[in-house]
């Protein structure tokens, strides 16, 4: 019933707040993503206990053999308290914030919340795909609503890429339920193994390509820049937090268990696929002056690793990467965060123009070192741990690909230090002068994060445990 | 049977109207009240037949589908008459003979959904067809109506010769026009009847405005009074679909003979998306998208015909409820819009938030986005021609050509939502925009439970 209520709160609260004026969006904003975070918390207690509580199944198309099924493991809990608690920061965050027709925005905010909770919990294939394209459609309004100049086209760009992505997938969809036996979306029919060798090497690509697309890695990453830097950055919290982690669970939840000799077949490729992404993207980082577009950058970096240590066949990094899913949500958001303040009192986002800020906003030069080396994964933070996990998985399946791999470390140390450099030392100028330093909601909010980042870096045990469950099951099929 | 019956009384009913009626909003809800006792009659039927289906004398037969796609045919022309039966004044005088044409066709289309007998299929396409060539030419003050009438005519009456040209020469291979009797499934093809085929399938394509018998789509749909090409371009056009469904799957069956016209299907079916899909994306008036996007869903529409199996026949109800009831909604709009371009819906949204938003739901139902009844539509057809085997390549066109629909669909979003300007429209009453909130709730609702559908077929 839990994971029932995790969909409904976000989904009702999102539908009220289009009636609301005045205040009321904000505040129900923060109300309904404190309630998520306490239900999704409420869900982690009883995950420990009984666990089997949080399926709830319900008769939906019986014409078709689809069922109305939620329900949650070890990766799913993770992803959907990363979610509750990212929504939960960005709405603190904008709190002292005015946006135009702000009961649209928070409305439209709250859906996509809504659509996330729901990729990240629906046990049946046609229930995750409805799920997959709705998160995309309040996300697609609030980017050409709220988005930079050059916003329509670019998110419509974003729109059309991840839709045809997504049918790609659902013949995939269609192609299994007719192959299982008993025509069903469910989660055990699709996982059984009905699937014939041959076809799967094709079923894969149908599958990978909408995943890809999403997360996205070389060469279906052309929309991300673009929209990342177009989008109201807290929009862009959203995609690069959460919304990149829907391609990553995809292959996790619905692409190797299903099609395990697909996966294994092309895992070359997708990982060559993922390391060029790496390397690539980095070098791009490195040569942006455009603050945001150099974050996207390296998120599209980071999205690298992850994706080529799915592909590794190899339980530690499989852990290591599910972890790094919670970690780099964290990470990602803080950044975004930061630059969300720069660019709110400075009006600029080109790194040139900074400068000096640490003397003006010491509050902010901190908190912006800290979560940088967190995101080039420096040990003791929570960045290191899934990264070393990653690392020596891809290290036990080609030592080569881990070495070319390895370079990304380096050049990401090279981009970020250089983007913390350009923006809080070095010569300030009139413009930079006249920051100010963090306000209490801003101050709360990165020191949450902040806290995450250290005890999670220290600590990493019960993120470990949490996710093992879902490794194991992931292993004994694939 | 009723169906017929009632929809043919119904139609002199109104032209009586006409002469006793003076006051049009009168005529309107006349004919409100009659569509609904058609609806009625026809529901009314399937108590009759739950023993099996009904034959009359080898000519039509009643079967559970049948009157399941006339109640959607006469519910879809229920809404049509609801949301722009006011838009019927706008053409011209004679305002009952109008609605009164519109009831022929229905009876048509009811007898399309029946006939069992390939006379019956003949009188059904020209009783579809006779009509709309006076609707289309029905506004005359304007040339382009005319145009369109007369366009229309003379290539409809060349593909009724062709329609009639194929049934002869089935005829002549088999000695019977009975659907039931003609065993072109057993056996050695024969060279004749295969011949007839083909041209049966040409003059159908040519009904449904399939590649490349679609040019006179656009033109037609362009220049038609715009109330009525509503109408033409989704229950005709479903109508004319649930023939070639009915025909093909009913008779042309058979391991060698399906496989036939299969691929000769499957072509015209790619040829359709593909010239359909990538024509609209380069149209400035939302009208003329519309047209090439009916040439489009035709498309997609077609995969259930090429298809043969059960997924096809529901797939092929769903669509033709979803995609009427969106474009009915869509067309229903645009009648109040004094520009019909897409700068035309610039800023609608500001001045007209329910217009906009019930749109936008149309639109995404037309693109196939889930939770609206688009998606399952499209679902249904796909899977249809994934079950079929050897049509995957049709199904990653399809698909293809999916995503480029929401490329056209969605500009019509951007221009509501996200563009500054100041949409002009005719004065809104609130019970149009109740009736279409209405609507715009049936898409949803059909969009979550495709069952309540489904458990009907």
């Amino acid at each position: 019933m839990l994971t029932v209520l995790l969909i409904l709160i976000p989904l009702i609260a999102g539908l009220i707040t289009f009636g609301l004026k005045g205040s009321g969006p904000k505040a129900l904003g923060l109300i309904a993503s404190l309630a998520s975070l306490a239900v999704t918390l409420g869900a982690l207690f009883q995950f420990r206990t009984a666990p089997a509580s949080l399926q709830f199944n319900a008769s939906w198309i019986p014409q078709l053999g689809a069922q109305f099924s939620v329900g949650l493991d070890g990766m799913g809990l993770m992803l959907c308290l990363l979610t509750s608690i990212s929504f939960l920061l960005i709405f603190i965050v904008i709190f002292n914030r005015e946006y135009e027709r702000a009961n649209s925005f928070y409305g439209l905010m709250l859906l996509s919340q809504a659509g996330l909770v729901g990729v990240f919990t629906a046990y049946d294939a046609l229930l995750f795909y409805v799920f997959w394209e709705l998160a995309l459609i309040p996300v697609y309004f609030l980017c050409s609503l709220w988005g930079g100049e050059k916003r329509i086209p670019v998110t419509f760009k974003f729109f059309v890429y991840t839709f045809a992505g997504s049918l790609l997938m659902l013949v995939g969809l269609i192609y299994i339920y007719l192959q299982s036996p008993d025509h069903s979306f469910s989660y055990a029919s699709f996982t059984n193994g009905s699937v014939a060798p041959q076809d799967q090497s094709w079923l894969f690509w149908l599958f990978f390509v909408a995943f890809a697309i999403k997360m996205p890695i070389f060469p279906f990453h052309t929309w991300q820049p673009d929209t990342y830097e177009q989008s109201p950055t807290p929009v862009t919290m959203v995609l690069s937090g959460i919304m990149v982690k829907m391609g990553l669970f995809g292959v996790i939840r619905w692409l190797l268990p299903v099609l395990p000799k697909g996966a294994y077949m092309w895992s070359d490729v997708a990982i060559v696929l993922s390391i060029i992404g790496i390397i690539y993207a980095s070098c791009i980082a490195i040569v942006q002056s455009d603050i945001k577009r150099l974050i996207a950058y390296s998120s599209i970096a980071h999205i690298g690793l992850m994706s080529a240590a799915i592909f590794t066949n190899n339980e530690l990094s499989l852990q290591g990467m599910m972890v790094q899913l919670f970690n780099h949500g964290i990470n990602i958001i803080g950044l975004w965060i930061i630059v969300e303040i720069i660019q709110q009192r400075l009006k600029i986002r080109n790194l040139n123009e900074m400068g000096g800020i640490a003397q003006y906003a010491p509050g902010i030069a901190i908190f912006l070192v800290t979560i940088s080396l967190a995101n080039i994964g420096l040990p003791l933070t929570n960045g290191f741990v899934g990264e070393f996990l990653m690392f020596s998985g891809l290290y036990q399946y080609n030592v080569w690909f881990m070495a070319v791999a390895g370079l990304g470390i380096i050049l990401a140390a090279v981009y970020t230090l250089n983007m913390v450099q350009k923006v809080i030392f070095g010569q300030s100028n009139a413009l930079t002068e006249t920051t100010t330093d963090l306000k209490a909601n801003e101050l709360l909010v990165l020191s949450i994060i902040v806290v995450i980042i250290l005890v999670l870096g220290v600590y990493p045990k019960p993120m470990l445990e949490l996710v093992s469950s879902t490794t194991e099951l992931v292993n004994k099929v694939y | 049977m009723n169906a017929l019956i009632s929809t043919a009384l119904s139609g002199v009913v109104m032209m009586f109207a006409g002469l006793f009626v003076s006051n049009k909003q009168r005529i309107k809800y006349i004919a409100i009240v009659v569509v609904l006792a058609c609806l009625v009659a026809n529901l009314a039927e399937l108590s009759t037949i739950e023993a099996g289906d009904r034959t009359l004398y080898g000519m039509i037969t009643v079967s559970r589908f049948s009157i399941l796609f006339n109640a959607i045919a006469l519910g879809a022309t229920l809404i049509f008459f609801l949301l722009s039966g006011s838009a019927f004044e706008n053409v011209g005088e004679h305002v009952a003979d109008y609605f009164a044409l519109v009831f022929f066709i229905l009876s048509g289309i009811t007898l399309a959904s029946t006939f069992s007998s390939l006379l019956m299929l003949f009188l059904a396409i020209e009783i579809i067809s006779i009509p709309q060539y006076i609707l289309a030419g029905s506004d005359k003050k304007t040339p382009k109506s005319s145009e369109a009438s007369l366009k229309y005519f003379l290539m409809g009456s060349f593909s009724t010769g062709i329609l009639l040209m194929g049934i002869t020469l089935i005829y002549g291979a088999t000695g019977t026009f009975n659907v039931a009797d003609l065993g072109l499934g057993a056996g050695k093809v024969n060279t004749l009847a295969l011949c007839g085929i083909i041209l049966v399938a040409f003059a159908l394509s040519f009904k449904v405005s399939a590649a490349p018998f679609h040019f006179w789509t656009p033109d037609v749909y362009d220049g038609s009074p715009t109330v009525f090409t509503s109408f033409m371009a989704t229950v005709v056009k479903a109508g004319g679909f649930i023939a070639f469904i009915r025909i093909f799957h009913g008779a042309f069956i058979g391991e060698r003979i399906s496989a036939d016209w299969q691929l000769l299907l499957a072509i015209i079916t790619a040829a359709t998306l593909i010239i359909g899909n990538f024509t609209a994306v380069f149209q400035q008036s939302v009208k003329r998208m519309l047209a090439y996007s009916s040439i489009a869903q035709a498309g997609f529409m077609l995969l259930a015909v090429v298809s043969v199996n059960t997924y096809a026949t529901q797939g092929i109800v769903l669509y033709a409820a979803a995609y009427s009831i969106a474009t009915i909604g869509i067309f229903a709009v645009m009648i109040k819009l004094k520009d019909y371009t897409f700068d035309g819906f610039n800023g609608l949204a500001r001045t007209q938030p329910v217009l906009a938003v019930t749109t936008a739901i149309f639109v995404c139902s037309l693109a196939g986005i889930p939770l609206t009844a688009g998606f399952f539509a499209k679902y249904f057809v796909l899977t249809a021609a994934v079950k079929q085997g050897n049509l995957l390549w049709l199904v990653i066109v399809a698909v293809i050509c999916a995503a480029i629909s929401a490329y056209y669909y969605f500009r019509v979003i951007i221009a509501m939502y996200f563009k500054q300007g100041e949409a002009e429209t005719a004065p809104i009453t609130g019970g149009f925009k109740v009736m279409l909130i209405i609507t715009a709730a049936i898409v949803i609702l059909l969009g979550i439970f495709p069952g309540l559908l489904l458990q009907l077929i």
